[in-house]
């Protein structure tokens, strides 16, 4: 059957919260509305308003209230409504959750899964289209995963609820509605590992979430222009699944890494550093990065001249074959 | 779907409104003990405690000004690097504190020795914090206190996080946070109180008005009539009382922890004392409050005015004060000697605690980690 990515993070929050009674879901407008992406509809009324509730309007308040309901005992998936309105909670996130475990030397749990809807190309404005992975992936005491599929959507997720340690959850909101096959309940590869989506001999392309699908449309026509790209979606932003990655470069000899985030200190450096650290004589070419300007994200008919596409990673496909 | 009329204690959103009447602070401070020992009646607060429990809270506030006391030693002598003083807040702590009880949860800022001695907390496993042997050393669920919060107001939020696990649950828990008058400016502790208001939380929000955020006194710090009129803005009962007095403060956290334990929700507490040592052994207090406010404030210890008041009790004479002052002494002295034979910190454990599942993160780290310490001479685990 077909599945949107929104229906399978919908369906998994629905049976993580059948199977675990401590699983709760917090959040602006999460309750009685279903979220503003419907991310959590029909919760509140199968699952009662303690386990499924509406907090007043404060971002460091959901996150503060999580942690605390964590220390209790609960296993909290607070959800911050957009990227750009995830930065009130910074402190929470960076001081707090990501912190308190080490800080008790071991001793307290933090279970919290923290959904945030990313990324632009929804046409929206200012504050709604923020790619702010590199602050979580750059926390210590923090774990990123982001989907990019509907089966993907629904087992990380799980994994992500199950998970004992902190959790940023980042869903890329421009997908939410494109469809995937999909058999829920889905468990796909292990939460932390990157996964080869299309198999390619000559320039190892390595994305993730909303950036999935723009490379594999551009490995579609790089394939009319004789060149076979290998797509790696990475899932997992932290921890990093270097193995997979360096497997890839190996392989095709070029990288390109693409994502819609600025590009100075983005993914790409991380993933580019880790490459030639391990992978330095395989390489054919500098690791090249397809990203987002480094300047702020810009009004809406602007995006699609800010945001990486097809071309844009074409042409530095090109340049690496080229060099 | 789900009835949205669940009773109050039943829902995480209150439907119960006060009106501004009952919430208004009243403008007398609570004081069950006056500066000279004189023990008065409150229609409201009664302070039904014997004479061994008065007994011991005198013991508590004398202990903890000790190993307080001693802890400014150490950092002096290098043991500790910083050390942020209760001095003058004993009867804040040790009232507030032992009105709670063992199951409930205490979510400290960084000045709460008092609280966690109370709480049973070995004060050598908390002033590890300030040695720098580790981030913090106790374990939180075998005393329901909380690792110490640095910045300030963000742990009020943890609190209300863990009253609301308990008023989920159907548990008798409270969970009470420690703040000082600095705090009451943060946003966090603004976002604590209103979702507790909301949401009738049980939390205790025990404010310590110690008059000073380091430099800046508390007239610069708000506007509002007192700290406790902000109680008003979150449809929170708030009460102020005499910090200084330990009946007092006993009184008032005791009757806000059986209110949030019978589901009544929080309480704003703004317990009026005052910092008598400086903000922390870095700062400098007299480049910012002259000595003879000092000096006043001293006239109104909590300690001394205990001890006028068990004297004139026949609840204290010199044997048993004597004997009180060696205990707290001895204490010190303990604690003292092992924190100077305490072990430093193992550079090994950097990579324990970041995760239960660390995988994929710190291997090569971990390995670089263990070579430096082989080329150290340090011998590999």
């Amino acid at each position: 059957m077909t599945v949107t990515l929104a229906q399978a993070l919908n369906s998994a929050l629905h049976d993580a919260m059948t199977d675990d009674d401590r699983v709760l879901v917090l959040g602006e407008d999460v309750g009685r509305l279903g979220g503003v992406f419907r991310i959590t509809d029909g919760l509140r009324d199968t699952f009662g308003v303690r386990r499924c509730f509406d907090t007043p309007l404060a971002e460091s308040g959901i996150i503060g209230t999580a942690i605390g309901l964590a220390m209790y005992g609960f296993r909290p998936v607070p959800e911050l409504q957009f990227d750009g309105f995830s930065y009130p909670a910074f402190e929470q996130i960076v001081s707090h959750l990501a912190k308190l475990r080490n800080r008790s030397r071991g001793t307290l749990r933090l279970p919290v899964t923290i959904r945030i809807p990313y990324g632009g190309g929804i046409g929206a404005v200012e504050h709604h289209s923020e790619s702010p992975e590199t602050y979580w992936v750059h926390t210590a005491g923090l774990k990123v995963v982001t989907p990019a599929t509907p089966q993907d959507g629904y087992s990380l997720l799980r994994e992500a609820i199950a998970s004992d340690d902190p959790v940023v959850f980042l869903e890329p909101k421009r997908r939410y509605w494109s469809r995937g096959e999909a058999e829920l309940p889905a468990r796909t590869e292990p939460m932390h590992r990157a996964v080869v989506r299309r198999p390619g001999r000559d320039v190892s392309v390595l994305c993730y979430g909303p950036m999935l699908a723009t490379a594999l449309e551009a490995a579609e026509a790089a394939e009319a222009r004789g060149w076979s790209l290998e797509v790696v979606d990475l899932r997992s932003l932290s921890p990093l699944d270097t193995d997979t990655i360096t497997a890839s470069v190996r392989r095709t000899g070029r990288a390109v890494v693409v994502h819609e985030a600025p590009r100075t200190l983005g993914m790409g450096a991380e993933v580019a550093a880790r490459i030639q650290e391990a992978a330095f004589y395989h390489l054919e070419a500098p690791v090249l990065r397809v990203t987002g300007f480094d300047t702020p994200y810009p009004a809406a008919m602007l995006e699609e001249y800010w945001l990486p596409d097809v071309d844009r990673l074409l042409d530095a496909v090109e340049r690496s074959l080229t060099y | 779907m789900v009835d949205e009329r669940e009773p109050a204690s039943g829902d995480p959103h209150r439907r119960g409104r006060r009106t501004a009447e009952e919430l208004l602070p009243a403008d007398e401070l609570v004081q069950l003990l006056d500066a000279d020992g004189v023990r008065h009646e409150h229609p409201r607060y009664t302070a039904e405690v014997g004479d061994d429990a008065l007994r011991e809270l005198y013991r508590w506030m004398n202990v903890v000004r000790a190993v307080d006391r001693e802890s400014i030693h150490l950092q002096r002598q290098g043991q500790l690097g910083v050390y942020a003083s209760g001095l003058g807040q004993e009867a804040a702590q040790v009232g507030s504190a032992s009105a709670l009880a063992d199951a409930d949860w205490v979510f400290p800022s960084y000045r709460e020795l008092g609280v966690g001695m109370v709480r049973g907390v070995d004060p050598v496993r908390l002033l590890h914090l300030n040695r720098g042997t580790w981030l913090a050393d106790h374990d939180p669920h075998e005393h329901g206190f909380a690792p110490p919060s640095i910045p300030i107001g963000t742990q009020a939020l943890h609190a209300v996080g863990f009253a609301l696990g308990a008023l989920f649950d159907g548990a008798p828990i409270v969970a009470v946070t420690y703040l000082g008058d600095g705090a009451t400016s943060e946003g966090d502790t603004h976002e604590a109180l209103t979702f507790a208001g909301v949401m009738g939380a049980p939390v205790v929000f025990f404010v310590q008005n110690n008059q000073y955020a380091i430099s800046v006194p508390v007239e610069e710090q708000t506007a509002a009539p007192t700290l406790a009129h902000k109680g008003v803005g979150y449809g929170i009962p708030a009460v102020r009382v005499d910090g200084n007095d330990v009946l007092g403060t006993y009184a008032v956290t005791r009757e806000a922890v059986d209110r949030a334990r019978a589901g009544e929700g929080p309480t704003l507490i703004e317990a009026v004392t005052y910092r008598r040592e400086a903000h922390t052994t870095s700062d400098d207090a007299d480049r910012y409050r002259p000595r003879e406010e000092v000096e006043a404030a001293e006239a109104r210890d909590p300690i001394l005015r205990m001890a006028r008041y068990l004297r004139a009790n026949d609840l204290l004479d010199d044997a048993a004060e004597r004997e009180v002052q060696d205990a707290a002494a001895r204490l010190a002295g303990e604690v003292r000697a092992r924190l100077y034979d305490a072990p430093h910190g193992d550079p090994r454990e950097l990579f324990s605690h970041v995760y239960v599942d660390p995988t994929g993160h710190f291997e090569e780290q971990a390995a670089l980690l263990e070579r430096e310490l082989g080329e150290r001479g340090q011998a590999p685990r």
